[in-house]
């Protein structure tokens, strides 16, 4: 790690404005040291990609509330990996049904936190996992 | 500024800030401003009520959020909702719709149906509220960046079907400013979409004067981290900016003050809420009255409808949520809302079920045909602790309404990210505040249980239904007179680039078949899009 700043990249995928719990963690990561880029709402895949490589980010993280996390995530997929961003830390966060979670890891998104998850959880998860 | 968190064991603070004695008596409603403010119900400033006999009269609609899928599967659950005994509909549209974009749009994919229904024309329209009387039941149109676009339609879609626009009853949300700060499905630049929001004010008062165009909303404010005050306070704010621009275009304010309403959120202190509402009630009608120079005492009227709020619900045991609900709605009976809804009890997981949305109507019925909440007008008048209180919060929204306009004014700190960047960050310190056990929270920071089944049934979502939406708009689009479809759409962008009210176009178009997507790209092409200002 040699003391470099964590980065973080939090994105809003898709159509969804819910934003409230994006912003809150993103308060957090700031608070526990992180550099934190916050996308804004309305992300395409393409976007996020574009993003988290020009910024050279370690970690990819997703809010989603509105239900379409999984169609988004297997378009986020091959973007990141052609972008060889595969060994950075994907996560995603929201209202993700615990049914989708099997789904979202196998695809790569290895950070699971649903509603409920508590902002230290999140934010031990990038200190322990995010190289 | 705000201390939302209990000081110390000794003093209570309420989350607007007022710290909540032990015990009330007479001496503390006249340290607060005495009973000036309260008057009888129906009169000015209509502290107890807008109307003499409220309940006692007609009680409260019944109106619960709803649409998924297609206007055919939402259909049959507002005929399900109506059947059940619910006397309004509240309309839920998907994403797409939401922000003008079509159902075959390369953004919306994966989006359609999902969150509301799909809408691509006026054919949407009238499937969805197909064998539905319009007349006995008033619908409510939760939209807002598309909201001129989707009004246009229900005012055609009912004139087809033979009713007289001019008596036509029913209402948009349609309140783009607080979509800035919240829930975030705005489309173009602030000032074009102020600008738009006056269009339908002033198309409406004109010429579909019974229809409510506005609803101002503080639920999604005090979502996105408001105090109860605040939430009040910046919907003035807000509701001012929308006569400012309708008083500009040579209307007076008591040609549609009274056609405003506004949507409150319900949820936490049921004391410190409903004395928010009756405080607001007066506030109001003091604006209006002194600040606008009203005469029609309809144009000082609050109506709202109070939400029970999906902000106070909890992912944690999600069966509690059916009680709050319960709660709820007793908090927004004893205030004295025109209208209610209550978000379900398996909404932290899913579109609501219909066994969960019966549970909210039933909710609501129960407390109209059993608990005696209908008798007697405003309860709650009179109590030492109430009145007291009710003085406190209209304090401390004027406070916050001084501030705003101190800042520059509520236009500008919402385009500059200002009250965005405020409410975010008492949202942080609210969730800090559980999370900690600071701020209690039933089945989140206290009896917790571990393992959790909770009983909830998830929507599906079907991926055939957005390709057969994608179908019925290819086949629309076929069928219509395209060469009428294309004038329509190009008189849109002329009086867009006038800067003329751009509402008769649209109806135009929207009459023609042209779709929510084309007529936005028409609005975009001139108003360009919104850049959120991303500020921390």
């Amino acid at each position: 790690m040699s003391g470099k700043r964590i980065k973080v990249v939090l994105a809003k995928p898709g159509l969804d404005g819910h934003d409230q719990g994006a912003k809150v963690v993103a308060r957090a990561l700031m608070d526990a040291g992180f550099e934190v880029i916050y996308t804004g709402l309305r992300q395409t895949p393409e976007q996020v990609a574009r993003i988290a490589l020009d910024e050279d980010a370690d970690v990819i993280a997703l809010s989603s509330m509105a239900g379409a996390h999984l169609p988004f995530c297997r378009k986020l997929q091959p973007l990141l990996e052609r972008n060889g961003l595969a060994d950075k830390l994907w996560m995603i966060g929201g209202n993700i049904p615990r049914q989708d979670h099997d789904a979202l890891r196998a695809l790569g998104f290895a950070g699971v936190f649903p509603t409920g998850a508590k902002l230290a959880e999140i934010v031990d998860y990038i200190r322990e996992n995010a190289a | 500024m705000n201390d939302r968190i209990r000081p110390g064991p000794d003093a209570v603070v309420n989350e607007s800030g007022i710290e909540v004695k032990p015990l009330y008596g007479a001496a503390d409603v006249a340290a607060s401003g005495g009973l000036d403010m309260v008057g009888q119900p129906g009169d000015y400033p209509y502290t107890r009520g807008i109307h003499p006999m409220m309940y006692r009269k007609r009680p409260w609609t019944m109106r619960q959020y709803t649409g998924f899928g297609n206007a055919a599967d939402t259909n049959r659950r507002f005929k399900y909702l109506i059947a059940n005994g619910q006397t309004g509909l509240n309309v839920a549209f998907d994403l797409p719709t939401q922000i003008g974009l079509d159902s075959d749009d390369p953004l919306a994919e994966g989006e359609v149906g999902r969150v509301g229904m799909a809408v691509d024309t006026l054919a949407d329209f009238e499937t969805a509220f197909e064998g539905i009387d319009l007349d006995a039941i008033t619908v409510s149109l939760t939209v807002n960046g598309a909201a001129a676009i989707l009004i246009a339609m229900y005012l055609a879609m009912a004139e087809r079907r033979g009713y007289d626009v001019r008596k036509l009853r029913g209402t948009a949300q349609n309140d783009i400013l607080k979509e800035f700060i919240g829930r975030g499905t705005w489309v173009f630049p602030v000032e074009p979409s102020v600008r738009l929001v006056g269009d339908t004010i002033e198309y409406c008062a004109r010429h579909a004067p019974k229809y409510t165009p506005v609803s101002v909303c503080g639920y999604h404010i005090r979502e996105s981290g408001a105090t109860p005050a605040q939430e009040m306070a910046f919907a003035f704010c807000i509701a001012k900016a929308y006569a400012d621009e309708t008083i500009r275009r040579g209307l007076e304010i008591d040609e549609f003050a009274g056609r405003l309403s506004y949507n409150f959120n319900v949820f936490g202190n049921i004391f410190e809420q409903v004395a928010k509402f009756r405080a607001g009630r007066s506030l109001w009608a003091k604006i209006v009255k002194e600040h606008y120079g009203a005469t029609d005492p309809q144009s000082m009227w609050l109506r709202m409808i109070a939400g029970g709020g999906g902000g106070g619900l909890t992912f944690e045991q999600p069966e509690l949520n059916i009680v709050r609900g319960a709660y709820y709605a007793l908090i927004a009976a004893l205030s004295g809302a025109q209208t209610m809804a209550l978000c379900c009890y398996d909404e932290a997981y899913t579109i609501p079920s219909e066994y969960a949305q019966r549970i909210s109507l039933r909710t609501m019925q129960l407390l109209i045909e059993e608990m005696g909440l209908t008798d007697t007008v405003d309860p709650l008048g009179g109590s030492w602790y109430v009145e007291t209180l009710t003085n406190q919060m209209r304090a401390k929204m004027e406070e916050v309404m001084a501030d705003v306009e101190a800042r520059g004014g509520i236009v500008k700190l919402v385009a500059e990210g200002a009250i965005q960047a405020q409410v975010s960050a008492q949202a942080y310190a609210m969730q800090r505040a559980i999370e900690e056990g600071r701020f209690p929270k039933v089945g989140v920071n206290r009896h917790r249980i571990d393992e959790e089944a909770p009983h909830v049934e998830f929507h599906p979502y079907r991926e055939e239904d957005a390709r057969a939406q994608i179908a019925g708009l290819d086949a629309v689009r076929a069928k219509r007179d395209a060469a009428r479809a294309r004038q329509a759409l190009a008189q849109v962008r002329v009086d867009a680039q006038a800067g003329a009210n751009v509402m008769p176009a649209i109806v135009e178009a929207v009459k023609a078949y042209a779709s929510v997507g084309e007529i936005t790209r028409e609005l975009v092409g001139v108003y360009g899009r919104y850049r959120e200002p991303i500020r921390f």
